[in-house]
């Protein structure tokens, strides 16, 4: 009885997800005020049954209700209570209503903080929303409907949850990573409200900032919990592999970067509109992308959900009507969009462009790998396949490339730079990177090696500029602190994630270069010697978990003799089916990590394993916070508030501006 | 003139969306090699073992090219075939050790046997970008002159090998040498 509860939920919340797709973006159009403001009590009541749809299929996975086939595919009655839970994800439908969740979440998040924008178009936003909402819930109630029985006879005891999956990794990358990707939806949404209303101004730009800040904070948070899972659960101690299933996400996020960017110059300078409202299409593009691939089989991958056509259909349908229909309201619409200043060939404005152009080849090169493949097919018949090779080759310079600009951009200045100025300001800094990157790694790692050198000076031009940066704006103060205090949080979030790169940038070079492996075959007592550390195999037991039971191999490691870490591999068989699941140990450290993967026991009680080191590894993830907290900072900047409640007087609704005419920047300071 | 170009993102999108359709009904285990009847991509690399290899290395009459790995559990499945042909010896098979770690592999060849007579290692998997590699286990035909007459996806079985092979090599031979 109980999930039909959930299912009646999600009908409701498909029927009042319609009635915000139709009448707040109705009232817009006709200026009917009572329509306008239905959007915030709507959102609100689809967030309540989303929520309830959710709580009662956690109900049935919690309480072993095997009769919901779902559950009976991705849980056991043996299951740990928090992998029962988060088994909810597990699979396509669960994960799609929880994605679905997620938007309806953000929908209300918007209609909380958008009290200082006009009723108009925070009606548009919110409409948008709805219609996204309710294709989302339609392709539920159609193909993956999460609440589905097996009817007439339940089985006795659940599949289990894919043993990769039992990890803390599950429970916490599924949900991030979907509520980063979702969020571009409210950055979509405000893009086409502008489009729809004809007001693509700075405020327009100013109200979307936080939001897409937020929202690629967040999505930088989930790929890089992605990637420290991957690498501890997956054994092979990789951190990316351009799985197609994880390139959709990095395709997001570059775009997302790109976006970031582009509407501070389009803010600030209220240039570059018609590029900005592109790449806020692109995002979300990337993200309904990443829907697709992932659940319609087009592409093979450890990731992908069962494929079957008909979802991929549907799901190809709803990126027609999002994305086409966005795209064309763009084709109509952009071309009316001017620009109201112009900019020197040598000036902050082209710096971002630059950066902008960098960043969407990079996002369109991984795309075309990732789907080269299949395209391939689909034009010759025949098959190829692209390795991480080819997205190093492409990857790699232009990494450095944008690198080398992040330091000239934030200390350039608008309009005009002279580049005498940039000389002044940049000089030492470059000549200090370059004599850095080459003494660094020789007098650390005793050991010179192209790669890393590069590397290091591209990371401490990063941090070099930084502080150049900060004393060039503090001078002029009374004080070094005064000046550090009057710099906002935009300021300090732009360079805190900037900072985010060059501590990522390291983590990957060195990670990539000087990690060093050995497969040994060790009886117990014997050692293997890896990059001056000792492993000794001290033995094996027997040990039960609360699914599993496991032979736990006990490995000390020991430098110059003196005990370093005692390392614990497992290799575990679940009892739910008898897939058996390895378990890495390691030994994390900020500069390098110390890890075990045991492969099998012989007869003669000897166990195979890989023992890795692998310096600079956790930088990778720390760069990722860095810039994740970064763009949060930013996003929490007072102007944001202040100058939307000042904006909201002057433009209380000005109904009517459909016409092409209204696409006049608002404040009428065109050209 | 300028107001078109606005149009080339829906145009381009499209055009995707057309593609992406198309996608969804293709399957790619179903098509064969686009090398069928071409040589062998040249190549120069290094075996398992760490020994120089190259075209000049292939063995002058048909063998079979597999492509393996030690993550590969189906690998295992195929292997009494192929360590059975190894035996026999009328037919060499290569390895081509694919998207694998060298020590993993070495040791996977120790505890498991090695019917090879050489195993290329292509650790990063370009070689297996030439050859058209979907994954492995894949298995190739490949004639005395190099060229590649055959490509079978998945587990080389027993039957596959007796229902497949087995003729395609007959009529390999007849064409090659047609008895009187």
């Amino acid at each position: 009885m109980i999930p039909e509860l959930g299912q009646f939920s999600l009908i409701l919340a498909f029927c009042l997800s319609i009635l915000l797709g139709v009448m707040p973006l109705a009232g817009a159009a006709t200026g009917n005020r009572l329509w306008m403001n239905m959007g915030r009590p709507l959102s609100a009541g689809l967030f309540v049954f989303l929520g309830i749809c959710l709580v009662i299929l956690a109900h049935a996975f919690v309480t072993d209700d095997f009769s919901v086939r779902i559950v009976a595919a991705q849980s056991n009655s043996l299951l740990p209570m928090q992998y029962k839970v988060t088994a909810l994800w597990g699979g396509h439908e669960g994960s799609f209503l929880l994605w679905t969740f997620m938007l309806a979440g953000w929908i209300l998040a918007v209609g909380i903080f958008s009290k200082s924008m006009p009723r108009e178009f925070v009606a548009r936003v919110l409409g948008v929303l709805g219609l996204l909402c309710a294709s989302y819930i339609l392709f539920m109630l159609a193909t993956s409907n999460p609440f589905d029985r097996m009817v007439p006879v339940p089985p006795a005891d659940g599949a289990d949850l894919n043993s990769a999956l039992q990890d803390i990794g599950f429970i916490l990358h599924p949900p991030t990573l979907y509520m980063g990707y979702v969020g571009f939806s409210v950055v979509f949404a405000f893009a086409i409200a502008a489009l729809l209303s004809g007001r693509l101004d700075a405020a327009w730009a100013r109200w979307s900032r936080p939001w897409a800040n937020v929202s690629w904070a967040i999505l930088t948070i989930g790929i890089a919990l992605g990637s420290w899972w991957a690498y501890y659960e997956l054994g092979w101690g990789g951190w990316w592999a351009w799985d197609p299933v994880e390139n959709p996400p990095l395709i997001t996020w570059l775009c997302g970067a790109a976006l970031i960017h582009s509407l501070a110059v389009t803010e600030k300078r209220r240039v570059f509109k018609s590029w900005t409202v592109l790449l806020a299409i692109l995002a979300f593009a990337g993200s309904l992308l990443g829907t697709f691939i992932t659940r319609s089989g087009l592409l093979t991958s450890v990731h992908a959900f069962a494929s079957d056509p008909s979802r991929g259909i549907f799901i190809l349908a709803i990126l027609g009507v999002f994305v086409g229909g966005a795209l064309l309201l763009y084709a109509i619409r952009a071309p009316l969009i001017k620009s109201e200043f112009g900019f020197g060939s040598l000036s902050r404005e082209i710096f971002l462009l630059a950066n902008n152009v960098i960043l969407v080849v990079a996002a369109a090169s991984v795309f075309l790998g990732t789907l080269f493949p299949m395209l391939y097919q689909a034009l010759t018949g025949d098959l190829i396949s692209i390795g991480p090779p080819y997205f190093n080759i492409i990857f790699v310079p232009l990494m450095i490339l944008l690198v080398i600009l992040l330091g000239i951009g934030p200390i350039s200045r608008w309009k005009k730079t002279s580049g005498a100025y940039l000389q002044r300001q940049l000089g030492k800094v470059a000549a200090a990177s370059v004599l850095l990157g080459v003494a660094l790694p020789l007098i650390v790692l005793l050991n010179i090696s192209i790669p890393a050198t590069i590397a290091v000076a591209l990371a401490i031009w990063i941090v070099l500029g930084i502080g150049r940066d900060l004393a060039a704006k503090t001078a002029n103060k009374p004080s070094r602190w005064q000046g550090l205090r009057s710099l906002t949080y935009g300021y300090y979030g732009m360079q805190g994630a900037h900072f985010g790169v060059a501590v990522m940038l390291i983590g990957v070079a060195l990670t990539s270069y000087f990690s060093s492996e050995r497969s040994v075959l060790l009886q117990a007592g014997d050692s293997v010697q890896l990059g001056g550390y000792e492993f000794q195999f001290a033995g094996s037991e027997r040990i039960a978990g609360p699914n599993y039971n496991a032979d736990r191999a006990t490995v000390l490691v020991t430098r110059d003799d003196e005990a370093v870490a005692d390392l614990y591999p497992e290799l575990r068989v679940y009892l739910a089916n008898g897939a058996p699941s390895t378990e890495m140990a390691i030994d994390p450290s900020l500069l390098r990590d110390l890890f075990v993967t045991p492969g099998e026991i012989r007869a003669n009680g000897a166990w195979t394993m890989t023992v890795y080191v692998k310096p600079f590894v956790r930088w990778i993830w720390l760069g990722a916070i860095f810039m994740a907290l970064g763009a949060t900072i930013a996003a929490a900047d007072r102007r944001y508030r202040k100058l939307a409640r000042v904006r909201d007087h002057a433009h209380e609704p000005a109904v009517g501006d459909m016409k092409p005419g209204g696409l006049q920047p608002a404040s009428g300071d065109g050209t | 003139m300028k107001k078109f170009i606005f149009y080339a993102p829906i145009a381009a999108f499209l055009a995707l969306a057309f593609v992406l359709w198309r996608g969804l009904y293709l399957d790619p285990t179903e098509l064969p090699s686009v090398l069928i009847d071409k040589p062998m991509p040249s190549f120069v690399m290094t075996t398992v073992e760490g020994e120089p290899v190259s075209n000049a290395d292939l063995p002058g009459r048909v063998f079979l090219l597999n492509v393996w790995g030690s993550y590969c559990l189906p690998c295992l499945v195929e292997h009494p075939t192929l360590m059975r042909l190894s035996e026999e010896g009328e037919f060499p098979v290569v390895g081509v050790n694919y998207r694998d770690r060298r020590l993993l592999a070495l040791d996977w060849l120790d505890v498991n046997g090695d019917p090879f007579e050489y195993s290329i290692l292509d650790e990063d998997g370009r070689f297996g970008i030439d050859l058209g590699v979907y994954g492995a286990p894949e298995t190739f035909l490949v004639d005395g002159e190099g060229v590649i007459r055959y490509r079978h996806v998945g587990v080389l079985e027993e039957n596959v090998w007796r229902e497949v092979f087995m003729p395609a090599i007959a009529e390999l031979r007849g064409a090659l040498a047609p008895s009187p």
